[in-house]
């Protein structure tokens, strides 16, 4: 059994270490009827772009991925300088006509985005004229490696049972060295998905053939990381079923979020576009779908026929009526750990690290002004944002309406919501987005707190105090500081995993749905004293 | 001046008395132990071991919580209580005076003079420093070939499933024929006795140490069996025989002792101003079948709320509610409400259920003329405290608890459920018609 466990490791590294090799690998360029197609299809005014792409792109040099896309911004930027140069020049001499002229020749767009669109038509090499091989060296090793890593363990963790044996002695699990290490990998790899994905077009050409077979069209990096992501869940939900396999709860918990990241998230939207509708995830409520009321999501539906109108309207039932009364009747992890996407992510790959959220009190000071922070960034956006598409203003309250969406894409977005959210699991454990930055779990934390008949019930007083649910927590609860004064767990950042209960050894905690009445229960004496101690101390 | 509120002893008696004291008070409060600087669950401590926890884990108050609630921790040894002065010397030297105080200082692993019992590697499982023992003397299978825990109790089988949770061979001395049998009745010994025994423990029965055998560095050995004279090669022994009070210090005070320090129901010594609570304290006579020295967590925290009421002037008699313990027995959680005596006495019958499992049992008790419902042990399901407390409360007979047992279920959502096989067995053997009930939120929150 161990050896198949060391056999798997060894594949999945060797599997990991192709995927992250294969960046390196491949030559770009164009000939120039591409390069003209591609400029054709792109309608730049801009004078010079034309020459400065030839002079970049057409070449009979070996360039590799770095040196085409430092190549190709460098293009852009030459263009783009040339026409800020004349714009200063004419700026100085007032003359306003001839300043004004000059922005259409401007191309916007991030750098490295201009330079991933090129880069996907300009690449050949091994990787992308044999993705199928490829797939199998990657995604195919890494898979077998990591189920024969984790399938042993049906026989080596012992009889079914909770069995974090050891959690606190492995590097990989207590921050130690391999737990850095994967902790940079996570942070490059969402540094070049959401800022350099040109860097990582090879990974389209692997998956290439699977997304012209789902949707029509040639894979982007966001297919490839939608791939990934249900690729990574299936494999992690089978270490859950193995470790859970004892614990009904969790194991229908983990195939909700399956179903609905691989159904939801990822097949349907894809099946969508290539049906020419728009690929929406109909279980993505905003305000955790940040961009649903920005103008271009807003036009695209309503250019869309009946599907865009039905899109627009369930997406805002979704936030306004069936997300609060789902938490109503079972607190938010109707939502949090059993419907969403980053839940799905942080209860799979990040379960081995959820004991690393920090329980401090300065923690949970933090958490809500945070978390709450995030909220009212995202409603003060959406309103600019709304405002100015209604009213046609570029601004609203002195706020400029591009440049609140910007800041906010970039900061929550980008930097928190995948960087921090996901790369920071090894170290800060699996739910620092969804407690500190998540504006759904906001907004669905203000309900369980006031408003819900959720609450995870304290087993009268057989607490012994021992701190495995705290420790296990991965919202940083202190759920033993409830648990020990007999009281109900009831806090607006529960995602109702169901893990504190699970690793209670005296059974003591109990996820479930009951009037609101006595919900929230504080006990000074702990029931099994004294009757009338506990009435005269008790009392409300 | 405020009255100073001496505590000897950080763990759960003393804490809980410092914390309500507090609640009620401005009394200078100051916790004494040469144990830890802070409070940690003693419980949990096989968790740091099992690597599920660090040890922080196992304090429940952040640090700050002391100096913020102005309870003041010393750590020292006291070495002698002088009642006269009211004042405790300390082995460091210093004294420090009291208002009053409480004596809260737990147990100690009890040892019964076997030869070699203080050998290098032979240990106990209680104190934090047993803890740093067993890290040393058995870290792993390779400097602990074997390890052999002496004792049937609740330390004794939370130390082999720690040492089990590192790969190191157990082989487990227990006196009675079937583990826990004093307290559990024979079904339930022999769930244990099969659960033992299915994660690879060597459980020796009706088994007795005769002694312990030094190598040359004074470290253990070996064990001799009583019985055989069956030789054990071992790294580490395990001394698990039940624990008594940690009273040695008092010894020679006024304040009296027997097994424990004496108190009254008000958890009075015999010295005004002296108290004592927690393990260490043992009643003139049992509290409602309960015994005098009750070692047990819920105990201690109940004390020490109740004790709190007394010295801020609210002078309230011990008085526990019903009988409540729960354990853990490697992979099966087990819970019990109200009282199942290993045997029937004279009045009383019985019901158990059993799944097929062989994991999962309940045992009911009740009183056969009166059909009085008296306790119920479970395995491996989950109940509800508050439901039994009510039915103990209201005097409730078998058959009603029966028919409202589905309100009495705590485990998770969607485990399955044994209510209606056990009303089944119980109108089949007992020629009965009970008809279970649908759980109901009204009832379960009146």
């Amino acid at each position: 059994m161990n050896v198949l466990k060391q056999l798997g490791l060894a594949l999945f590294i060797i599997g990991i270490g192709i995927f992250t090799g294969s960046i390196f690998t491949g030559n770009f360029s164009l000939t120039e009827a591409e390069l003209n197609e591609f400029l054709a299809s792109k309608n730049y005014k801009s004078e010079l772009i034309k020459d400065e792409l030839k002079k970049a792109t057409v070449t009979k040099e070996n360039l590799n991925i770095f040196e085409f896309s430092s190549r190709v911004r460098n293009a852009y930027k030459t263009s783009n300088n040339y026409y800020d140069a004349l714009i200063a020049k004419y700026d100085a001499e007032k003359n306003w006509d001839k300043k004004g002229e000059q922005y259409q020749y401007k191309i916007y767009g991030k750098p490295h985005t201009l330079s991933y669109e090129i880069a996907k038509k300009a690449g050949s090499g091994f990787v992308k004229e044999n993705s199928g091989l490829l797939w199998w060296l990657t995604f195919g090793l890494s898979i077998i490696g990591a189920l024969l890593f984790i399938i042993p363990n049906l026989v080596l963790l012992g009889r079914p049972g909770i069995k974090n044996n050891g959690i606190y002695h492995k590097a990989s699990t207590n921050r130690g060295g391999i737990a850095w290490v994967v902790f940079v990998y996570l942070v490059v790899f969402y540094l070049l998905l959401y800022f350099m994905p040109d860097y990582i077009v090879n990974w389209t050409y692997i998956l290439d053939p699977i997304s012209i077979f789902l949707n029509g069209g040639p894979a982007s990096q966001w297919f490839v990381y939608g791939f990934l992501y249900c690729t990574v869940m299936v494999v992690m939900a089978v270490r859950m079923y193995i470790k859970y396999r004892h614990n009904k709860y969790q194991i229908i918990r983990t195939t909700s979020v399956l179903f609905f990241q691989i159904v939801f998230a990822f097949l349907i939207p894809e099946i969508m576009t290539s049906l020419n509708m728009p690929g929406y995830d109909f279980k993505n409520a905003f305000p955790l779908d940040y961009d649903f009321f920005f103008e271009w999501n807003l036009d695209n539906l309503r250019n869309r026929g009946a599907i865009g109108l039905f899109i627009l309207v369930w997406g805002t039932i979704l936030t306004l009526i069936i997300v609060p009364v789902m938490v109503y009747f079972f607190g938010k992890r109707w939502y949090c750990s059993w419907v969403c996407g980053c839940g799905g992510l942080a209860e799979t790959l990040g379960d081995p690290y959820r004991q690393h959220s920090d329980k401090s009190l300065n923690a949970w000071k933090l958490e809500r002004w945070l978390v709450h922070g995030v909220l009212l960034f995202s409603l003060v956006m959406t309103l600019v944002t709304l405002y100015c598409y209604f009213s046609g203003a570029e601004a609203f309250l002195g706020i400029k309406s591009q440049w609140i969406k910007d800041t906010y894409s970039f900061l929550i977005g980008a930097w928190f919501a995948g960087v921090i959210g996901t790369g920071f699991y090894p170290i800060f454990g699996n739910r620092v987005w969804c407690r500190f930055g998540c504006p759904l779990a906001a907004y669905l934390g203000l309900v369980q707190r006031f408003k819900s008949r959720f609450r995870i019930t304290t087993n009268g007083g057989q607490c012994i105090s021992c701190g495995n649910c705290s420790t296990y927590c991965e919202m940083g609860i202190d759920v033993r500081s409830y648990a020990q004064k007999g009281e109900n767990i009831i806090r607006a950042s529960c995602v109702g995993c169901g893990i504190c209960s699970a690793v209670c050894p005296r059974g003591v905690l109990k996820l479930e749905n009951g009037p609101e009445t006595g919900r929230i229960n504080p006990n000074d004496i702990l029931l099994g004293n004294d009757v009338d101690l506990m009435d005269l101390v008790n009392q409300k | 001046m405020e009255e100073h509120i001496v505590i000897i002893g950080n763990g759960i008696s003393g804490v809980t008395a410092a914390r309500h004291i507090r609640k009620l008070s401005d009394k200078k409060i100051t916790i004494v132990s040469a144990e830890t600087e802070y409070f940690f669950s003693r419980t949990a401590l096989m968790y740091v071991y099992m690597g599920h926890m660090k040890f922080e884990h196992t304090q429940p108050y952040e640090n700050w919580f002391w100096k913020k609630n102005k309870i003041h921790l010393k750590k020292g040894f006291v070495k002698q209580i002088e009642t006269k002065s009211k004042t405790l010397h300390f082995a460091e030297g210093d004294t420090l005076e009291y208002d009053k105080l409480i004596i809260a200082t737990g147990s100690k692993p009890n040892k019964f003079g076997w030869p070699g019992e203080n050998l290098k590697g032979v240990m106990g499982m209680y104190h934090k420093q047993d803890l740093e023992n067993l890290e040393t003397y058995a870290p792993n299978n390779k400097v602990c070939k074997r390890a052999v825990v002496v004792g049937g109790g609740l330390i004794g089988i939370e130390l082999a499933e720690m040492l089990h949770s590192r790969h190191i061979p157990v082989t487990f001395l227990v006196r009675e024929s079937s583990f826990w049998n004093g307290v559990l009745p024979e079904a339930e010994s022999a769930i244990i006795n099969r659960e033992i025994m299915a994660n690879g423990i060597d459980l020796r029965l009706s088994t007795n140490l005769k002694e312990i055998i030094s190598d040359e560095n004074e470290q253990v050995k070996s064990v001799i069996i009583e019985e055989t004279g069956e030789e054990i090669p071992c790294n580490v022994v395990g001394l698990t025989a039940g624990v008594s009070p940690n009273i040695d210090f008092i010894k020679d005070s006024e304040i009296k002792t027997g097994r424990g320090v004496k108190v009254n129901r008000y958890l009075e010594t015999n010295i005004p101003d002296v108290y004592a609570i927690g393990d260490c304290a043992e009643q003139q006579e049992g509290i409602n079948q309960r015994r005098p020295i009750e070692a047990v967590w819920y105990t201690g925290r109940m004390m020490g709320e109740t004790l709190a009421q007394t010295i801020c002037g609210n002078r309230i008699q011990y008085n526990p509610g019903h009988w409540f313990n729960s354990a853990k027995f490697f992979d099966i959680e087990y819970q019990t409400y109200g009282w199942v005596w290993a045997q029937p006495k004279a009045n009383e019958a019985r019901f158990y259920w059993e799944h097929a499992d062989g994991n999962k049992c309940i045992h009911i008790n009740y009183n056969k003329n009166t059909r009085e419902f008296i306790g119920i042990n479970t395995f491996g399901i989950r109940m509800r405290h508050e439901f039994f407390d009510k039915m103990l409360n209201e005097k409730q007979s078998v058959d009603y608890v029966l028919e409202h047992l589905a309100d009495a279920n705590f485990d998770p959502e969607f485990y399955k459920q044994y209510e209606r096989n056990i009303v089944l067995k119980f109108n089949k053997e007992n020629n009965t018609n009970i008809q279970l009930k649908k759980k109901s939120w009204r009832r379960i929150f009146a």
